[in-house]
């Protein structure tokens, strides 16, 4: 299930995020990469430096959409401003999907900047669902939402994380990016299997994945993109391509980014993966 | 409890001001308990208390926003100090918190903020003021649009008083401190900082606030322009800045003039070379831009000319 409506019908291999720290080795010596996923919200803006290089970046390679900031779980509507830029930079880059996450950031016009856990009730994914389905239709292009990080469980909860995506992405009718680094942080932060949430979400919606690292701190674990995949994580990923199949995979390194080389690699390990999944079948 | 409530009830707590040694605060704004309110719909768990997860997200909240506050206004804090800018810095955004969706809108409302409590930077108000102009400057400059220029030639042959317009990405200032100097300076400490020891660091610390300490006012007139994508200052005359100001403003070239050279005696023919001057000098920068809405004359001379 590599293409599937969720990813626009593509067939993406390995990929890693789009960093300012790498702009002039990508821009030099145009290395072979099969695709990059950027910051939407970095490159919504009018002009400069930012969508000067983008757009060098687009003649060669193939870019991906990934935002921060829509809070599709946010109680409120989405911001049209937002929208109408967002639309722009859809119509530029010709992202075959977009993604961003199921989580809320908002309030009344108030930002948070940071990616708050949903309550996993009917009533959120019904409201999370609705406000996916008004943005995919303004912004006419697939959809995938992305499960976070998480370091607080609410008493109204009525179901399992990944029942609630699943409850979403079904009432969406969107895809999934499955981010198995953020499966294994919420796991270890909320004792639960990491396998469990793999194996309980819906294979034939899952239109991307990421890999990341993250930091271990004495009672928790923060998702923190600075350090490579560990072992549980690839073991996560294998089991999610297992499933879905060899989907589009993206690496995260966000903090402490060492050089474009050793980014790219840690992402290329993904290759061994997907070779040896499809051996399996 | 339904998911607006949850959210209200987390963003409040979030949004609150950490204690001093950056934890989370006891009580909330209305008094609660905070491990009360926390208790209420944050699950604890075998490690952490609903309190401690809660406290995850507010100490992340504070930590990226002032960062984010402080690698914008880097100039500011030279000037108030790092304690006075943290202490500034959290003022404001418990007043202005971010109404954006991305954080490169943080500080926009921070000149307009400090005006209205001069108190976090005092004595020097006048110098931070110049200065938070500036670095919001910056901000607009680096990102700002930029449309097709007006090139060599290119003229409204119908209007013999026409209308320029420039580029939207260029700010005009005028200051009255010479805080682009500074703020160059600050930058390359910081930057020479990076590499040298702690001792070195104190000193270049002591240096950096006695060269505050010395800045005399001064008359700056500024624009801050954009040039193959990297943005810098470039100060020109105070006849020069009523000029361009009045061309921004969308007056005429002979308005502009008038207003640039108003109660100065200086022969018409020599007024003639230094606005060409200026004119040659800015259209080598880019900082004109094609008209809105060409008339059948301005494309005949285009054509007349290919």
């Amino acid at each position: 299930m590599p293409a599937n409506p969720f990813n626009g019908f593509t067939d993406f291999g390995v990929g890693i995020g789009l960093r300012v720290p790498h702009y002039q080795h990508i821009l030099s010596e145009k290395p072979v990469v099969d695709w990059f996923e950027i910051i939407s919200e970095n490159y919504m803006i009018d002009g400069g430096r930012p969508l000067h290089v983008l757009d060098q970046i687009l003649e060669r390679y193939r870019v991906v959409q990934h935002g921060v900031s829509m809070y599709f779980g946010s109680h409120e509507p989405a911001n049209r401003e937002h929208l109408k830029r967002l639309k722009a930079l859809v119509k530029r880059t010709k992202t075959p999907w977009l993604t961003d996450h199921l989580c809320w950031g908002s309030v009344d016009g108030t930002y948070s900047h940071d990616l708050l856990p949903m309550p996993y009730t009917f009533e959120a994914a019904r409201l999370t669902a609705q406000k996916i389905r008004e943005v995919r239709d303004f912004l006419e292009i697939p959809i995938a939402v992305e499960n976070v990080s998480s370091y607080a469980e609410f008493h109204v909860s009525e179901m399992t994380e990944w029942e609630f995506l699943t409850e979403v992405v079904e009432l969406a009718d969107c895809g999934i990016l499955l981010d198995v680094n953020n499966i294994y942080v919420s796991s270890r932060n909320h004792n639960f299997n990491p396998l469990d949430y793999v194996n309980g979400v819906p294979a034939e919606r899952v239109a991307q994945v990421h890999i990341a690292g993250h930091s271990k701190f004495e009672k928790y674990i923060l998702d923190t993109h600075d350090h490579p995949v560990i072992d549980p994580v690839w073991k996560l990923y294998a089991r999610a391509i297992e499933r879905a199949g060899h989907t589009a995979t993206l690496l995260e390194w966000d903090d402490k980014i060492p050089s474009f080389e050793e980014v790219h690699n840690e992402a290329l390990k993904a290759n061994q993966f997907i070779a040896e999944m499809e051996v399996a079948s | 409890m339904n998911l607006l409530e949850i959210q209200h009830r987390m963003l409040d707590a979030v949004m609150q001001p950490l204690t001093n040694d950056e934890q989370m605060q006891p009580r909330t704004r209305d008094g609660r308990s905070m491990h009360d309110v926390a208790a209420e719909f944050i699950k604890p768990n075998d490690r952490l208390s609903s309190f401690e997860r809660l406290e995850i997200y507010n100490r992340q909240y504070w930590f990226r926003v002032l960062a984010a506050l402080e690698e914008d206004f880097r100039g500011l804090r030279a000037i108030i100090g790092p304690r006075r800018f943290a202490a500034l810095s959290k003022a404001y955004l418990i007043d202005c918190p971010s109404e954006s969706f991305t954080l490169r809108n943080l500080g926009c409302r921070l000149e307009w903020w400090l005006r209205s409590h001069p108190e976090h930077i005092q004595p020097r108000a006048a110098l931070a003021l110049d200065m938070v102009r500036l670095e919001w400057a910056e901000i607009e400059a680096f990102d700002g649009a930029a449309e097709p220029l007006l090139i060599s030639g290119e003229m409204l042959v119908s209007d013999a008083d026409p209308r320029f317009r420039l580029q939207p990405y260029i700010q005009l200032l005028s200051l009255r401190y010479p805080v682009d100097d500074l703020l160059l300076a600050i930058r390359k400490d910081d930057s020479d900082g990076e590499m040298a020891s702690n001792a070195i660091s104190e000193r270049r610390k002591q240096m950096r606030a006695s060269k505050v300490v010395r800045q005399k006012p001064q008359a700056v007139f500024l624009v801050v322009h954009r040039l193959d994508y990297s943005v810098y200052f470039k100060r020109i005359e105070a006849e020069a800045f009523l000029f361009i100001r009045a061309l921004r403003e969308g007056k005429t070239l002979s308005a502009a003039a008038v207003l640039a050279f108003q109660g100065r005696d200086i022969p018409e023919s020599k007024l003639l070379g230094i606005v060409q001057s200026w004119f040659a000098n800015w259209s080598s920068l880019g900082w004109f831009c094609r008209p809105e809405s060409p008339n059948q004359e301005f494309i005949s001379s285009l054509e007349r000319q290919s």
